[in-house]
């Protein structure tokens, strides 16, 4: 058992990495929640196009070291990993929306429908890569690029540069969601067809066209997220998104289904619990954690946090 | 030629007949009311006329273009707007975004056109200036009616159309809205009106139809249907 | 083309029930009399799963830990493990009714959540099912840890033990058997009825006085305690469990045979478990392509073929835009 100094010594830091691990969650709980807002759909296919981006990364990583193109430092290679990741997955998002989603949307179908298609996918995916890459995990030489003597002291906490890159880089990715969400014309029409799709096409807004282009934002955050956990945890394997996905589907629900600051916020406090649970109880458990909060969320508090941001039942 | 045309409209609402042989015609700068009980189909045509429901027989036609086959985004795009039954505001946004959402087919114009239409519509509703910022979900029944009339007029329509603007307003309220919707049209906008109440409704028209069970019944100058005693019996109250 | 087949229809379930008896004396070898047996076991939990999904319309996602509870309480009862050799007869109720209890259990929290909600709680509780068998094995082993149990007894029946494959064969064929015969039963008496109401409108099932708790809790325990059975002959004919003989992949695979069989169909599900179980061991070669070829097909199916390859109408219902919340309105 850990005396009570050594639980004050080691917090600050699983706080850190918690938090880290949080905005990552993050990320790909705001693909969910605004899926989930503008089709209540759950895209069961989420986190494995946040695994394929976490792969492109990785492809793109090893060509950029074999090739020499540009110096191997965070400043050049990460941005172009994530813009990588990112317009793969963007399309890989639209691709997902029209093909599999949208023949069954424009029917009618049964929400059982989209649903199973979206297991499909997700299968379909997975063994894609697996075929592809092959079924080892994949390496990304993290300290290739963030030498491990890249740390500073803060407040007697040792933290390192990669974890506050991955950190700053998410929180930024989703502020400029959020500037996009309530500022630009665009973010209004997610919102309001999100909550009346009928009224958002009598204001002229192309429905169709929203729902594509909200695919396709969410399942860019999505790869970001791949990226940046490829980093973090330095491997990557083509299961890797059935687990994150449903984690940050916990955070979207516990953050309150369709709300996107929700979806952020839930992120955080998913991967602090799940950090904190892991050095002081049982890391077996992991990945039961999220699991478990998410009974308990649909339980006692369904809303979610923040509440969920769903059309009113009774319209005034 | 009529600013909106329907010609021998049939259309369905699930497996339910709505609309049976129904046309209409509003000439550019007109107020015409479109009366019923009750399941008379008024809903159905207003939502056929924005394709929100499509005919199975006979076309729409607006400023000469035919619409019927259009998505409901193009045909609001050329110039038709909406003040829904139950007034449906994006509650979860402010008033301001709501009049914002009003102008999005026009969202590319200059800020000092849209600027104008701000103040048109502060100067219809000045509560509704008072609660810009506010949400729009917070806002008393009255006061979203005022929203919604102006977010419709945001977009500076050819032809607004009206779903029963009294539903749910205290009498003294409706008069209001019924002399604003009267100003509106002297400003210059052609209106058609779905309503319940034939008595203000009719007194604001210049010509009104009469729907029942998805039929069109009579059709008249608003003063000869106010004086038609079948209408006053029917729809007006009145025991003779 | 129903009509052409109407005069052979009655002929056609005396006629399957036949040829299932006769298989043991046409099989041609060992391996197929194997896979047949698995087909079998296949087409039971798939029933159960029916009742959850086809007949209360409740996507449950987790199937996959009942059979698994099932089949290590058989282990619990009949192997070296904890010492007990408990006689099949009594150990296949108990893994039934533990199973149907834990099917309440897990079904409890549902009760009140949509469809997508639904499937993602109950392929967590399949989840966690999974983590707990790999698990409990530290500080006391209950579940034996990833090595799971080994040396389970094969069904006893006062003092027989089954040892040829031919028997069984039949075993399954029996529990298999009754499943279907407890199906029509259910489908058409009024729980029947009353799930048909939940899965068409919730809302409106309840408002004609049905109570949908109690109805779907029953689903949930019925369908468990179909898969408890399944879980109990797994465990005596394999005489050992695993862990990873209760993956989430299982669930998938039991409700694609579900859904292409047609979801609700008896004889749709019974074809979808013997295509989904004998498809991979004729494209043995192509076992790599296998879950591939699998996700397009659910996603393919879902376009084309919503009611499931025997369907004829490919009509899937209305959606209800106001089915949007997690939680149903009260």
């Amino acid at each position: 058992m850990l005396s009570f100094s050594d639980i004050l010594a080691i917090l600050p830091q699983q706080l850190v990495f918690g938090l880290t691990l949080g905005t990552a969650y993050g990320l790909i709980a705001i693909g969910y929640t605004m899926v989930y807002g503008v089709l209540f759909m759950i895209n069961f296919a989420h986190g494995d196009v946040f695994m394929i981006g976490a792969y492109v990364g990785w492809a793109l990583l090893g060509v950029l070291f074999a090739s020499h193109i540009v110096p191997m430092h965070p400043l050049f290679v990460l941005p172009i990993l994530l813009i990588a990741a990112m317009v793969v997955t963007g399309l890989l998002g639209l691709l997902l929306e029209r093909l599999a989603y949208r023949p069954l949307y424009q029917r009618g179908a049964t929400r059982l429908g989209p649903l199973i298609s979206a297991v499909g996918a997700s299968i379909f995916l997975q063994n894609a890569v697996m075929l592809i890459f092959g079924a080892r995990e994949k390496v990304y030489m993290t300290y290739a690029i963030f030498p491990r003597t890249w740390r500073f002291n803060l407040g007697g906490i040792s933290i390192s540069v990669l974890v506050v890159v991955i950190g700053s880089i998410a929180v930024a990715m989703m502020l400029g969601l959020n500037q996009l969400v309530q500022r630009t014309w665009l973010g209004r029409s997610i919102r309001a067809v999100a909550e009346d799709r009928e009224m958002a096409a009598v204001m002229g807004i192309d429905v169709w066209r929203v729902v594509a282009l909200t695919f396709c934002i969410g399942s860019a955050l999505g790869g970001a997220a791949g990226v940046l956990i490829g980093f973090y945890y330095t491997q990557v394997d083509f299961y890797m998104g059935y687990s994150a996905g449903l984690k940050a589907f916990t955070a979207a629900v516990l953050g309150g289904i369709g709300n996107v600051r929700g979806a952020m916020l839930g992120g955080l406090i998913l991967g602090v619990v799940e950090s904190l649970a892991v050095t002081f109880i049982n890391p077996a458990f992991k990945d039961a954690i999220a699991f478990v909060v998410l009974i308990l969320v649909l339980t006692f508090r369904p809303g979610g946090l923040l509440g969920e941001a769903l059309p009113d039942w009774k319209r005034v | 030629m009529p600013l909106l045309r329907l010609d021998n409209i049939m259309a369905y609402y699930g497996p339910v007949r709505a609309l049976n042989d129904v046309s209409i015609s509003i000439d550019a700068g007109e107020i015409v009311c479109l009366l019923g009980g009750n399941a008379s189909g008024k809903s159905t045509t207003m939502k056929t006329i924005l394709g929100m429901v499509r005919a199975t027989a006979g076309s729409v036609q607006f400023a000469g273009e035919r619409i019927d086959r259009l998505p409901t985004q193009s045909i609001v795009a050329r110039g038709i707007s909406l003040v829904p039954e139950a007034r449906r505001l994006f509650g979860r946004m402010t008033v301001r975004e709501n009049l914002m959402m009003g102008a999005f087919s026009r969202r590319h114009e200059s800020t000092a056109d849209l600027d104008a239409d701000y103040r048109r519509v502060f100067a219809l509703f000045p509560r509704v200036q008072e609660r810009l910022d506010q949400y729009a979900g917070t806002l008393s029944g009255g006061e979203q009616q005022m929203v919604a009339i102006g977010r419709a007029l945001m977009a500076r329509p050819k032809l607004l159309l009206m779903d029963e603007p009294s539903m749910g307003l205290a009498p003294v309220f409706v008069d209001q809205v019924f002399d604003i919707i009267r100003s509106i049209n002297q400003q210059g906008t052609t209106i058609l009106v779905v309503e319940q109440n034939a008595a203000v409704a009719l007194g604001i028209a210049h010509r009104g139809y009469v729907l029942q069970s998805g039929r069109i019944v009579g059709a008249d100058s608003a003063g000869a249907l106010l004086a038609s005693d079948e209408i006053r019996r029917a729809y007006l109250g009145d025991e003779d | 083309m129903r009509g052409l087949l109407a005069p052979w229809r009655r002929l056609a379930v005396p006629a399957a029930v036949a040829a299932a008896l006769a298989i043991p004396a046409i099989a041609p070898n060992a391996y197929v009399m194997g896979v047949i047996t698995r087909i079998c076991l296949y087409a039971l939990l798939a029933l159960g799963l029916n009742v959850v999904v086809g007949f209360a319309g409740l996507l449950d996602l987790g199937y996959v830990a009942f059979f698994g509870i099932g089949s290590y309480v058989y282990a619990f009862f009949s192997s070296p493990h904890f010492g007990l050799h408990w006689p099949f007869l009594v150990v296949l109720p108990i893994c039934v009714g533990v199973t149907a209890i834990f099917g309440i259990l897990i079904g409890a929290p549902t009760l009140r959540l949509r469809g997508d909600y639904l499937a993602i709680v109950t392929l967590g509780f399949g989840e966690i099912t999974y983590i707990l068998l790999i698990n409990l094995d530290r500080p006391i082993d209950i579940t034996g840890g990833p090595s799971g149990i080994i040396t389970i007894d094969p069904p006893s029946f006062f003092g027989f033990a089954l040892r040829d494959n031919w028997q069984y064969y039949y075993l399954i064929l029996l529990l298999m058997g009754a499943a279907v015969l407890m199906s029509r039963r259910l489908r058409d008496s009024r729980i029947g009825w009353a799930w048909q109401a939940i899965r068409e409108d919730e809302l409106a099932a309840q408002a004609m006085g049905i109570n949908t708790t109690v109805a779907k809790l029953q689903a949930f325990a019925i369908g468990a305690a179909f898969a408890g059975a399944g879980g109990a002959f797994l465990a005596s004919w394999q005489r050992s469990v695993f862990p990873d003989n209760f993956l989430f992949t299982e669930s998938v695979n039991i409700l694609a045979m579900v859904i292409i069989g047609g979801v609700g169909s008896l004889p749709g599900v019974i074809l979808g478990a013997t295509l989904i179980v004998a498809l991979p061991e004729v494209f043995r070669d192509f076992a790599l392509y296998r879950m591939l070829a699998f996700g397009l097909l659910l996603m393919v199916l879902m376009i084309f073929r919503p009611g499931g390859l025997l369907s004829f109408t490919g009509a899937p219902e209305e959606a209800d835009p106001t089915e949007s919340a997690p939680v149903q309105a009260e």
